[in-house]
This record gives C-alpha cells, sequence and structure tokens, in this order.
C-alpha cells in the first residue's frame, strides 16, 4: 500500500499535517482549543450528518496550494474536506465571528429558554454554544413556537419546542436500527421530530437517540426530573451484555445509579453504543463492575462533579519520607499514626 | 419583431400532437445530431453557442456539460428541472403545455451528448395536467422511432420518465430536485459532491432548465456559432420572459436580449405599458428572488445609460443598484402597489417554502416574516427596518442552498430602494392601513455625477 497522502493546512495561523479526506472541523480538533469550531449538527459516528446547523461556518482565505484563491462564502467546516495548503480562519475571522453570533440567534429564536426545568441543562450544547459565541439577549420579539405533544414510549421524552433540527437522531435510527420509524415530518419552521402517527420507538438501541441529541429534545424518561446531572459524579462500569459492548458511563448519587449513558469523548460523542437494556433497566450498583471516576473535560457545569481523587478513590500518597531524606517523621508525642491521635495512649 | 427561434411555431394549429410538429420541420435537430454528429461535438456547439442556464443562475450550459464524470460503466443521467415554481415565472409551462415536442426533442439531443439512457423530467406536481401532454409527446415520439431501443438505427437508446413532484419550491433546487426524485425528502444535499459527479442515485447527473434544453435544438440545427450572433455579449440567443403585473398584456414573450427595459414594458409587441393609464412605480426583472428595483434605476442604470434585457444589462451596478435576469418572470408594479406588502407577500412565500435544513434560513425566513406583517399592520418600529437588514444579512450566504440567498434578497433590496417608504409606514401606522405610500420620487430621474 502507498503511504497516506498528508496535506498541510493552516488553521488560524496553526499549521498541521493531517492525511488527505480529513474534513477542516476534524482537523481542527486535532489542533484543539478555540480553534475548533462549534458543532451542533456534526456528528463523526453518524454518516452523513453535518452541514445543517452553520454553527461550524469558517471562512477559507487560500483555497489550496495549487488555486490560492479564497472560497467566496463561509464553508461548513464539518463538510469540507481540506486541501494541500489551505488556509482557514476560524476565530481570527470577523466574518466568522459575526455569522456565528447570527447562527446562534437563529438558533435561540424559537427555544423555549426552559433550563431551568430542562433535564439537559448543565450538558447541553445549546447552553455551552450560547455561553461561548452567543449574545446576552434576544431581539426576538413574537412568541416561540410550540408543538403538539408526542409520545416517543415508555423510555423516551421528545420535547419538539427545543429541537434544533439537527437530524442527529434521524440518521442514529437509520444507522443503528434496521426498521426506521422516525423522521423529520413538515418542512421550514414547522418541521418536526416525530414518527409516523404516533408510533412509539422500540427498537433496542434507539435510547442512543439521547446521547446524540445535543439540546434537551430527547430525554431519558427514566431519569426525567430525577436529578440535575452535576450533582451526579459520572463512573465508568462495565458489565457482561449479551446485546451491546456493556461499557457505559454510571451517573452516581451517593451509592445510587441514577441515570446510565454511554461514554463519550471530549466531543460529546458516544465511544460505544449502548443498549436500552443498559441504558434503562439496569439501575443497581451491583448490576455493574465499577471501573473508577470518569473525567469529562468538555462540558463546563459537570465538568465539576469530578471525584478528582478527593473521596477516597486516590489514597493521597505520602511525601514526607521523601522531602525528609528518607527519615520517618517525629510526631509530637509519639503519635506515629494518624489513626492513633484519637486513642486513648495509656492503654 | 424580433427573432423566435423556441415560440416561432407556437402558434401553429395542431403544434402540440407529433404530426404537425414534424411537418413544421421537427425533429430535425435529433437526425442531424444522432447520424451527423457525435456527443463530444453536441457538446462543443452548446459551448460555442453561449447558451446560459435559464432556470435562473445563468450558468454557462456547455460548461456545465462538460463537467459531467464519465467513469466506466455508470449511468449518466440527464434530468429536466421542470419544477417552475418561482412566483412571476411560467414560462416553461407554456412551452410545455403548447409545444411539448420542443423539449422531448431537446432532450433526445441532450441525452445522446450526455450519454443518458435514462432520462427525466421532474415536473411540478400542481403542473398535473402538463405530465398528461407530455406523456402523449413521449408516446408519439416512440411511436415515430424517436424514442425507445435503438433510435433511427444509431445504436442509441433512450426513455424519458415524467416524475411529479409534490408540491414544494425547494425541489427546484438541484440536489433537493435529486433527493426528491429517488423518493426522499426533499432537503438539498450538501456540495460538494455536485451532481456532475453523483447525482441521482451517486451517478454523474446533468439537471438543467426546460428552456435550457428546448434551446438546444435551434443550437443544433442553425449552429452554436450562428446562435450566439443572436443576442448581444455573453447574453446570447433568446429568452422567453413570462411578464405579469400591472401591464396591459402579460404573457409570455419570446425576447432577443438586445430590447431595452422601457421598450419591453411600453410597446405593444410586448407588455403594452402599464394598465389602466397608471405610473411604473417597480418591477421585479426576474423572479421574485431577484431584487426588486424602482422604475428609475430599472430604466436607466446608475450611470445614466439604458438599461436592457440581458443577463449583464439587468444586473449592471451589482446589487446595489441593479437586480438580476433570473428566471425570467418579469413582475411589474405600477403606482398604486405597496412595496411593504409586496415584500411580506414574498417573505411569507419563503417562510412557508423554506426545507427547514439549516438553521439561518428555518429560523430568520419566519422572522423577517413576523416583522414585516408588523410593519404593513401598523405595529412596526423604525428599529425593525435595521433588524430586518440585520437578518437578511445573517441568512444571506451562510446557508446550504441558494433558498436562502432567494430569501434575503427581496428584502435587503425592498429596504435598500424604498427605505422611506417602510419609514412611512411606521410613522404613519394608521393612515398606511388606508392608503399607499404611492409613486412618491421612485421614478424621478437620478442625479448622475459628471466625470471630468
Amino acid at each position: 500500500m502507498s503511504e497516506q497522502q498528508l496535506f498541510k493546512v493552516t488553521i488560524d495561523n496553526i499549521t498541521i499535517e493531517v492525511p488527505a479526506g480529513t474534513t477542516i472541523l476534524n482537523a481542527a480538533r486535532q489542533i484543539g482549543g478555540d480553534v475548533t469550531p462549534p458543532a451542533m449538527c456534526y456528528y463523526s459516528k453518524l454518516e452523513g450528518s453535518g452541514g445543517k446547523c452553520r454553527t461550524c461556518l469558517v471562512e477559507v482565505s487560500k483555497g489550496s496550494e495549487k488555486d490560492p484563491r479564497p472560497m467566496p462564502k463561509l464553508i461548513a467546516s464539518c463538510r469540507t474536506t481540506v486541501m494541500d495548503g489551505m488556509e482557514v480562519k476560524n476565530i481570527t475571522s470577523e466574518k466568522v465571528i459575526d455569522a456565528r453570533a447570527g447562527v446562534v440567534e437563529f438558533l435561540l429564536l424559537n427555544h423555549p429558554l426552559d433550563c431551568p426545568i430542562c433535564d439537559q441543562a448543565g450538558e447541553c450544547h445549546l447552553q455551552d454554544l450560547s455561553y461561548d459565541h452567543g449574545k446576552e439577549g434576544t431581539r426576538y420579539e413574537f412568541e416561540r413556537r410550540t408543538f403538539k405533544k408526542h409520545d416517543l414510549g415508555p423510555y423516551i421524552q421528545l420535547h419538539m419546542t427545543r429541537c434544533i433540527l439537527c437530524y442527529r437522531c434521524v440518521y442514529t435510527a437509520d444507522q443503528l436500527s434496521k426498521e426506521r420509524s422516525h423522521g423529520v415530518l413538515d418542512r421550514g419552521d414547522h418541521a418536526q421530530i416525530a414518527t409516523f402517527i404516533e408510533k412509539s420507538l422500540d427498537n433496542e438501541f434507539i435510547g442512543n437517540v439521547i446521547d446524540v441529541c445535543p439540546v434537551g429534545a430527547l430525554t431519558d424518561k427514566t431519569f426525567r426530573f430525577k436529578n440535575r446531572v452535576w450533582f451526579l459524579k459520572p463512573m465508568d462500569a462495565h458489565r457482561d451484555c449479551p446485546t451491546c459492548s456493556g461499557k457505559v458511563t454510571l451517573w452516581n448519587r451517593g451509592d445510587e445509579v441514577y441515570r446510565v449513558t454511554a461514554r463519550k469523548d471530549k466531543w460529546g460523542e458516544v465511544e460505544d453504543w449502548i443498549c436500552n437494556t443498559c441504558r434503562f433497566e439496569t439501575k443497581n450498583t451491583s448490576d455493574w463492575v465499577i471501573e473508577g471516576p470518569r473525567a469529562i473535560d468538555r462540558h463546563s457545569v459537570i465538568a465539576q462533579g469530578h471525584y478528582q481523587g478527593s473521596v477516597g478513590m486516590h489514597k493521597p500518597t505520602e511525601t514526607f519520607a521523601a522531602v525528609n531524606d528518607g527519615r520517618a517523621p517525629h510526631l509530637l508525642m509519639d503519635i506515629h499514626s494518624v489513626s492513633e491521635v484519637n486513642k486513648d495512649s495509656s492503654l | 419583431m424580433s427573432v423566435k427561434l423556441l415560440l416561432a411555431k407556437a402558434h401553429v394549429e395542431g403544434i402540440r400532437g407529433f404530426d404537425v410538429y414534424r411537418r413544421e420541420g421537427g425533429y430535425q435537430s435529433v437526425e442531424k445530431a444522432l447520424k451527423q454528429m457525435n456527443p463530444e461535438s453536441i457538446v462543443e456547439e452548446v459551448k460555442k453557442s453561449g447558451l446560459r442556464g435559464r432556470g435562473g443562475a445563468g450558468f454557462p450550459a456547455g460548461m456545465k456539460w462538460s463537467f459531467i464524470a464519465k467513469p466506466e460503466g455508470v449511468p449518466r443521467h440527464l434530468v429536466c428541472n421542470a419544477d417552475e415554481s418561482e412566483p412571476g415565472t411560467f414560462k416553461d409551462r407554456y412551452l410545455m403545455e403548447f409545444i411539448p415536442h420542443l423539449l422531448i426533442e431537446g432532450l433526445i439531443v441532450s441525452s445522446f451528448a450526455l450519454g443518458s439512457n435514462d432520462t427525466y423530467i421532474y415536473i411540478r406536481g400542481e403542473y398535473a395536467w402538463i405530465v398528461d401532454i407530455l406523456e402523449d409527446a413521449i408516446n408519439e415520439a416512440k411511436a415515430n422511432g424517436f424514442l425507445g431501443k435503438n433510435i433511427l438505427g444509431t445504436g442509441f437508446d433512450c426513455e424519458i420518465h415524467v416524475q411529479r413532484g409534490a408540491g414544494a419550491y425547494i425541489c427546484g433546487e438541484e440536489t433537493a430536485l435529486i433527493e426528491s426524485l429517488e423518493g426522499k425528502r426533499g432537503n438539498p444535499r450538501i456540495k460538494p459532491p455536485f451532481p456532475a459527479i453523483q447525482g441521482v442515485w451517486q451517478r454523474p447527473t446533468v439537471v438543467n432548465n426546460v428552456e435550457t434544453l428546448a434551446a438546444v435544438v435551434p443550437i443544433i440545427n442553425m449552429g452554436g456559432e450562428e446562435y450566439a450572433k443572436i443576442g448581444v455579449g455573453k447574453s446570447t440567443g433568446t429568452k422567453l420572459i413570462s411578464a405579469c403585473g400591472n401591464i396591459n398584456k402579460p404573457g409570455v414573450y419570446e425576447i432577443d436580449m438586445t430590447i431595452s427595459v422601457e421598450d419591453f414594458i411600453y410597446s405593444d409587441e410586448y407588455c403594452g405599458g402599464i394598465a389602466n393609464g397608471k405610473k411604473l412605480k417597480a418591477c421585479i426583472p426576474g423572479g421574485s428572488s431577484v431584487p426588486i428595483l424602482p422604475a428609475n434605476l430599472l430604466l436607466k442604470t446608475a450611470k445614466g445609460e439604458t438599461r436592457y434585457m440581458n443577463y449583464e444589462s439587468l444586473s449592471d451596478g451589482g446589487f446595489a443598484s441593479g437586480s438580476m435576469m433570473g428566471s425570467g418572470g418579469f413582475i411589474v408594479l405600477d403606482e398604486d402597489q405597496c412595496i411593504v406588502r409586496n415584500t411580506l407577500s414574498l417573505a411569507r412565500f419563503y417562510r412557508h417554502e423554506s426545507c427547514g435544513q439549516c438553521s439561518p434560513c428555518r429560523e430568520g425566513t419566519g422572522w423577517m416574516e413576523k416583522i414585516l406583517h408588523n410593519i404593513e399592520y401598523g405595529k412596526g418600529k423604525i428599529s425593525d427596518i435595521d433588524l430586518l437588514w440585520d437578518i437578511q444579512r445573517k441568512i444571506e450566504g451562510n446557508t446550504i442552498c441558494p433558498l436562502g440567498d432567494a430569501a434575503a434578497w427581496p428584502v435587503a433590496a425592498a429596504i435598500r430602494h424604498f427605505r422611506d417608504e417602510f419609514e412611512w409606514h411606521v410613522n404613519n401606522p394608521l393612515e398606511a392601513q388606508e392608503k399607499n405610500y404611492g409613486l412618491a420620487h421612485y421614478a424621478d430621474p437620478i442625479h448622475v455625477p459628471v466625470t471630468a
């Protein structure tokens, strides 16, 4: 096999070499930090996703080494592949920042902003996006759009008013399950996620639509209103599951498992799809083999809920001997162990 | 009388049928193309003719044809875009209804040039009766050996299928049309890949407008170079204009693109002047998506030159003082028309027709409609005008397909040229409910600065 061709691409003045066929967004993710455009609809695990939300728009100031002309319009970085010598401006472009603020405003236009009662709050990509790229207020003075309530069965709660129509759940259902039972009905601003004539979704893997949903449009009915996500401690755990990999993240408070989700990487994308049984039906700590705490560094709020070695998971190392030439400490009254402090020394 | 290439025979009795069409010289181009020419030389002729896409964008058709990928063993398709849904545009309907064999003839020649054995006509759902006309024409052509297997003994096979849309403006966008043709929801695809590489069923596809494909017939008959002599500059050949609004003679006219806008509106051969002796206030010269122009900028460019009915002259001055040829839907507004109301109608149309796939268009079109509704019904604020401007600016260019631009341009142009009418609506909310702003200064001559 021939060696994979590498393309040199410069994003916000940082140059990186990536294999041909990489999208601008994925190249920027390799650099990381603020250079990475936000993405609300793109999902690397779902074929065909992306291009719809327009939050990842970037300016291409130089097309390639061969054709250095800049691209006339801002382009969706999630669906545009890099060319050799391409120069991309993300946060260094005024046009991009302006357009992105516009997109955030559009996305929030009809969003109910019911974060105080939304289960997604704290791990919501739309919250993050509006904190990072939005304006303080809205200029929209009209009634926000509402929809007829739609029941998707015992596990999944649909809040169509919160939906940003990223189509991720549609692709997930399409690509994970054999028969497709939900999609987008109607068009324009009255387009909605729905099943045909109120069917409930009952596929074994359909629970994954909750994990891919960037907002609180699809939430877990078994976790609904039970707890705020930032009060929960994420723990990696696994079990022997006949249907899926069984690798999950448990969200605990004390010893109680409040919810089970798939493990998500730092871009908020699912690492392994999990089945409905693991997600909705297996909520005893004894069902799981706990591997340890899960560090989450993407979301601002839920990242606060880490154990971070404070609750006895990591035993603090004894450093005294190391800094004292190997000598054991001489403590007052010959107390040589913490546990001896409260003992009656006369015994 | 100017040259007529497409509609010259449109009024011959019985031209809708094969026999009369053939007697009047029809299907000669098929004989010429299939027997004397090869696909490459047909593409070459179309390139030489300078024919530009008649659907709105004006992209050179020969160039588009030469982009089609030709991978070994993969079928290619030609798709005729008959999803004519732009408000004000009805030229394709006329052509297909009265002289359907011209389109079929153009399709056969173009299919041969592109190597398409299965060619599709995607027709808008509302044109239900035209489907029957086209299918009759296809059957007649087949019965006479111009379609089907081994056409005219040349070994070229071609079938034409007519597919009805389900009533969505967005399916006139070529990739949405392709999705719809495949039986999916008509959402535009993200480009690249372009249809010329991956179109219908991932096969190389060319999508052309009805009029573009019909124009291939005279190009083959007379030769590309002869065709290019008609018209002016890069606006070659003839163009069908569907004129409507406050004119004496609404209808479909074939022009050779050398006529001035003033002559087109006022001459008896074409629109015959403004109806009821009123004065011209404004005009949307190329279908509802293109910028509206006030009378003074319509008849003369910002430089004070006469404006002509062709691609270059109509777009002279860019969007600041010009417009576009578009699809040829020529909408004339007289002094009694209200620009705010007209803009509201268009905004409502685009809100209704947005597919809802990408956020700026889905949310922005509805927002613009609501604000325009407020202004029109006396509840507007002065700040709303700037807000509208900002919204359209954030939609334009940031969407997947051109529908976002098409929704933004009419609003932008209305504010650009008719801002005082919007302000009058806001400042006189009660009066605006009862009367219109009128002609005001929109027909006054424009001061042209003299350059030394």
